[in-house]
């Protein structure tokens, strides 16, 4: 394709290509402080394409492909090419990744444990792990964790953390412009912007956590802490995995495994330093 | 030279593994997957020598085309139980029956659907029995529904409502409409029983189903990878019976499937190398365009030669009814977009 760029996060190695040079721009400025091997193979590949050649300068529309695509899936206008190549990459692991068990979750780290997020969009899920993240948590990612399902590690997929909404000025209040993508506003999904991650948790992307605790944050309503059993969590977490059923027995292992040995809570917050204050109460109290 | 002409030469063991760049597997895998072809590549090259982050992708598809074949497998288990009790007997077609006959090309295969095979008679009971199953319809269009019961080869295709699978039940092998008519009872009455206690078809029958599921019935699409079983089953059915292309040509007689089946092996020699005896050993100019077509993709993976996947998608539906129904066919599909 007319323009490209390789990107490695976590144990993925993508290549994206795209028929226009703004989205591979932008993946550039976001991606730059990635570990960067050139000879390595691609792992998975995204295609950012016009369906038609005219398409790519008259109302340029841009369609995701790869090697799995969601049939039907709408194109997105150029202006959101960066949350198409996001879509894309998203889209390739959910699909295609058999060498962990995946689950749709956040994940922040702190002394080799990790503290796992599992939760509906909205949830606040991501914003607590970009919260975390620039305190002193190591930020895993805010979109997939992945579990190795002999040992049972949690391993870190710190992609450029897609802040929504609200999120968006929480969390720019805190930290340097520098690291903040482009502001996409009206999207499918509302406002996006994105939040490269700190450098040391880039740098430590490979190190796997010990799942010490399991959290399903809800946003909104009073402070209020849930203990969970193992049941509901299982199933639970079944839902937020996109391989647990291609993985077969190894992923039921995998899943026993995390929810017998990971304490698991509900917990509801009216905002976010509500939300890290029951996040560090549950660590100090219950992480095992 | 290209990444899709790569990918076929490591498959045929025309070319080294160790020789290629570690950037020329970028294109090998894109492709490879892009064919649904990632996993057999896995199992072709095992044991090569491969860069390190090459080989622990290919050791991720090789267990899970293992976990995916054993899920297929229980799901022609399922279909059994459902069918066994109102007396039904179903023979195995495609990736399931490679699996359960423990055949080399079914190393890696993807298996999507699972396709059965009953008798015409047996149909309407067979549908009855899956849907008390738990089984239901997919196609909620009317159209749609009355189209494969009065045209195709096959059910409206059914999904298991817990399980989520999706199951194809042929009464033969090639539309109702289309121009050949393939025996469809001596399909049933001479299968075999596989290593796994499912009935298959007799590696004759196999090789020409295989062959008309290719060239008669579609549009190439996933060509590569019909291709590739065709070559290893006619390969390893020739190797233990001497006699297997004399039945083969026997078999294809019968079917009306000669065309078909000579064109699957010329290609096969053509594209993967495959060795034929005498008689097989033809040439035939429009050859030239079914090779255009299966290297037709680029390294990104995508169709190259979108009017030549077009001209094969136009005559997959020539070939499949006549030209008046076609018509009338086409009408009632754009009067619905």
């Amino acid at each position: 394709m007319k323009h490209s760029i390789r990107i490695a996060v976590g144990p993925v190695q993508f290549r994206i290509g795209s028929d226009w040079a703004e989205p591979i721009a932008a993946l550039e400025r976001l991606y730059h402080g990635y570990p960067q091997d050139d000879t390595r193979p691609a792992d998975a590949t995204v295609r950012l394409f016009a369906a038609r050649p005219w398409r790519r300068w008259v109302r340029p529309s841009v369609h995701i492909g790869g090697d799995f695509v969601v049939p039907d899936a709408l194109p997105l206008p150029l202006s959101m090419g960066l949350l198409a190549a996001e879509m894309g990459m998203n889209l390739q692991v959910a699909l295609g990744w058999r060498r962990h068990m995946l689950l749709h979750a956040s994940a922040v780290a702190r002394g080799g444990r990790a503290l796992i997020m599992s939760g509906e969009s909205g949830s606040g899920k991501s914003t607590l792990a970009a919260l975390l993240g620039e305190g002193d948590w190591r930020l895993m990612g805010d979109e997939f964790v992945l579990i190795e399902p002999m040992g049972g590690d949690a391993l870190a997929f710190p992609r450029a953390v897609s802040l929504k909404n609200e999120a968006i000025a929480a969390v720019a209040a805190q930290v340097d412009a520098a690291r903040l993508g482009p502001l996409m506003a009206g999207t499918p999904k509302g406002d996006i912007r994105h939040l490269i991650p700190r450098a040391d948790a880039i740098a430590a992307m490979h190190k796997p956590a010990r799942p010490a605790l399991l959290l399903f944050p809800r946003f909104g309503g009073e402070a209020a802490i849930e203990p969970m059993g193992e049941g509901e969590a299982f199933v639970r977490l079944t839902e937020a995995s996109t391989n647990y059923v291609a993985l077969g027995e190894a992923g039921f292992a995998a899943l026993t495994r995390l929810v017998r040995e990971t304490p698991a809570f509900g917990i509801s917050y009216p905002d976010s330093a509500t939300g890290i204050a029951l996040v560090e109460q549950l660590w100090a109290e219950a992480a095992k | 030279m290209s990444a899709v002409q790569t990918f076929v030469d490591l498959l045929a063991d025309r070319r080294d593994a160790v020789a290629l760049a570690p950037r020329d597997w970028d294109g090998v895998i894109g492709v490879a997957r892009s064919e649904a072809m990632l996993a057999t590549l896995a199992h072709r090259l095992d044991g090569a020598d491969l860069p390190p982050t090459v080989a622990a992708l290919f050791a991720d598809q090789r267990a899970a085309a293992a976990v995916a074949q054993k899920q297929a497998l229980w799901e022609a288990e399922m279909a059994r139980r459902a069918l066994a009790p109102v007396g039904i007997e179903f023979v195995l077609l495609k990736g399931a029956a490679y699996a359960a006959a423990g055949m080399v090309c079914a190393a890696g295969r993807q298996i999507g659907d699972l396709d059965i095979l009953v008798l015409a008679a047996d149909i309407c009971r067979a549908e009855n029995a899956l849907l008390n199953a738990g089984w239901e319809w997919v196609k909620s269009d009317p159209y749609d529904d009355f189209y494969y019961r009065e045209h195709m080869h096959e059910l409206p295709p059914l999904i298991h409502k817990s399980r989520d699978r999706m199951i194809d039940v042929h009464h033969t092998i090639l539309p109702r409409t289309h121009r050949i008519t393939p025996d469809a009872l001596a399909l049933v009455s001479d299968a075999v029983v596989s290593t796994d206690g499912f009935a298959v078809l007799n590696p004759a029958d196999m090789a020409c189903h295989c062959a008309a599921h290719m060239l008669a019935d579609g549009d190439l699409q996933g060509g590569l990878r019909n291709l590739w079983d065709f070559h290893l089953m006619t390969r390893d059915f020739a190797a233990t019976d001497p006699r297997f292309w004399e039945q083969l040509d026997a078999r294809a007689r019968l079917h009306g499937l000669q065309d078909a089946v000579q064109r699957a092996a010329r290609l096969s020699r053509d594209m993967y190398g495959a060795v034929l005896p005498a008689g097989w050993n033809g040439q035939a100019a429009n050859d030239r365009w079914f090779r255009e077509r299966l290297f037709a993709r680029d390294d990104w993976g995508r169709v190259t030669r979108p009017l030549l996947e077009q001209a094969f998608y136009i005559r997959s539906h020539w070939l499949r009814m006549p030209p008046t129904m076609l018509a009338q066919h086409l009408w009632t599909k754009w009067r619905k977009r």
